[in-house]
């Protein structure tokens, strides 16, 4: 056969085969498989933008971490501080009321101390007192049993009372 | 590891056809050069012509004298009647053509013409006297194979009919196949899948959307794919050994450019034709000119297509077959093993020939199909 003339039976199995291998094709595999290359890449893309995102909110979650964690210890900070002052405060209250308490105990504990003492005193001056009236009453009866002794001492006293 | 696995077999399967390529284009031509001193003194011309022609029959291999041929069917449309035979009932036993049911191959051009009552007797080949004295009989067809042409329509399955079928068959199951896997959802790309997938990305993303546009490349997807796969296909499959030149044939060139023509001129936009019927920027005592220029335009583009596939095709298959046709015609065993050595070589920059020209195809196709879709927003 004369290879440069085209023959006619070929080339009309050929049109018509390959036209028919075109719809076949295009509607049995092209098809899906662009659909599925598609498909696949967007998925893929889709996959790496979910990763990007992620690595996004993890990079900004670990940055509120930090924030926060900051936020945490200044306040952890600010509370200590004031728990501290607080505690001083009552402690140098307390102090304070414990010396007012305890100088006022004492004071009272020396008024009483005072009181008793005096009540103390009284009743050994009242018992000096009375026990010297015993005992001058024993030696007077004693010294006043003869004439004379009595006659001494009241002349002693006039002249007591004289010199007074 | 598992890469170094599976290119190992590939490579073995490729040097193996290479081998049985040569192993069955020596034989032929041995067989060939055998049969008679005409076949030597024209230096092996025609037994290249017969490889790169169509056939009525499929010529496997020929073992010493015997020829392993697969007989095809023939379908003959004569005057609203359509005829079926078989391509065996042409040949006698020593592989000559004879006439049956009134018609017969022509020996010298392969065509099947009419066959007169007195030539089909005869064994065919010796009527080469009257094919110049009597050109111009239409209906007295006695003698004159040109002659016969015209009056039925043949559309018998060839050589290259039945390789049409045969490519498009591998076609069917290898991307009906692959397409199953993207059926079944979402998956990493394996086996065969991932040997086309790069190929079918690599078509849309560097073809199609480069040339077509971003917007519009989605509705020729199919065609270039078809048009790439199907030149690849029959690329190599016409570098396989024994098989049919079907895409080095210019009927199948011719009707795959004209296939791109149409698609290019039915999808032309306004910017296209305003392109071609009135250029922008050209004063108007030149546009007549530009007219014929840019109408010639249009129709030179499906016949650069024609003839550059059919032309780098089938010259890498004469190249070849004259390489390894060198040690017979010079009689020497020393260029046969050489030439055997480089048509090795020869073959293996054919198999990149074929990829380059399916690539070429689909991408001067695309390029068509792209000035035509252009909405004309420079």
């Amino acid at each position: 056969m004369d290879i440069l003339t085209p023959d006619t039976g070929l080339f009309i199995f050929q049109t018509i085969a390959f036209i028919l291998l075109l719809f076949v094709l295009g509607k049995f595999a092209w098809k899906p498989i662009l659909n599925g290359l598609k498909e696949r890449e967007d998925t893929i893309e889709g996959a790496l933008l979910a990763a990007e995102q992620a690595k996004k909110d993890m990079e900004a979650l670990s940055a509120d971490n930090a924030n926060l964690l900051a936020e945490a210890r200044s306040e952890r900070d600010a509370i200590l501080k004031e728990a501290v002052a607080a505690a001083s405060n009552i402690v140098e209250g307390a102090k304070e009321d414990t010396g007012k308490i305890t100088a006022k105990m004492i004071e009272d504990a020396k008024s009483v101390i005072e009181n008793e003492k005096r009540a103390a005193l009284a009743d050994v001056k009242t018992l000096v007192a009375k026990l010297s009236l015993e005992i001058t009453e024993k030696v007077l009866r004693k010294e006043l049993s003869d004439k004379k002794a009595q006659e001494s001492l009241v002349n002693d006293y006039v002249k007591d009372l004289n010199l007074n | 590891m598992k890469n170094n696995r599976t290119k190992f077999p590939n490579l073995l399967i490729i040097s193996l056809l290479i081998t049985l390529f040569s192993i069955a284009n020596s034989s032929t031509l041995f067989a060939a050069s055998d049969s008679g001193d005409e076949e030597k003194e024209a230096g092996g011309t025609d037994f290249i012509m017969h490889h790169i022609a169509d056939d009525y029959q499929w010529h496997i291999i020929t073992l010493g004298h015997t020829h392993v041929t697969i007989p095809l069917p023939m379908i003959i449309y004569d005057h609203g009647e359509l005829k079926f035979f078989m391509s065996s009932n042409f040949y006698d036993e020593h592989h000559e053509p004879i006439a049956h049911a009134g018609y017969m191959i022509d020996h010298d051009n392969g065509k099947l013409v009419r066959a007169s009552e007195g030539h089909g007797e005869e064994a065919g080949h010796d009527a080469e006297a009257g094919h110049e004295t009597e050109v111009d009989h239409a209906v007295a067809t006695t003698d004159d194979h040109a002659e016969a042409k015209s009056d039925f329509l043949n559309l018998s399955i060839t050589k290259n009919v039945a390789s049409l079928f045969l490519s498009i068959f591998l076609m069917l199951i290898t991307f009906i196949t692959i397409a199953k896997r993207y059926k079944d959802g979402v998956a990493a790309p394996k086996g065969l899948q991932s040997l086309f997938e790069p190929i079918i990305v690599f078509i849309r993303d560097d073809i199609a959307k480069t040339n077509i546009g971003e917007d519009k490349y989605k509705r020729f997807m199919p065609f270039l794919l078809t048009m790439f796969f199907f030149i690849l296909y029959n690329n190599l499959l016409g570098l396989t050994p024994g098989a049919a030149n079907l895409s080095g044939n210019i009927a199948v060139t011719l009707s795959l450019a004209l296939i791109t023509f149409f698609i290019t001129q039915f999808n032309g936009k306004k910017a296209y034709w305003g392109h071609i019927f009135a250029t922008p920027g050209v004063p108007l005592p030149l546009r007549p000119i530009i007219l014929v220029v840019e109408v010639i335009g249009i129709f030179t583009k499906p016949i650069s297509l024609t003839l550059r596939l059919f032309a780098s095709i089938t010259a890498g298959h004469i190249v070849v077959l004259s390489i390894v046709g060198l040690g017979f015609i010079l009689n020497s065993v020393t260029v046969g093993v050489v030439g055997t050595l480089f048509s090795v070589v020869i073959t293996l920059i054919e198999i990149l020939v074929a990829v380059i020209q399916a690539y070429v195809f689909t991408l001067f196709s695309s390029m068509y199909i792209g000035q035509a879709v252009d909405d004309g927003h420079h």
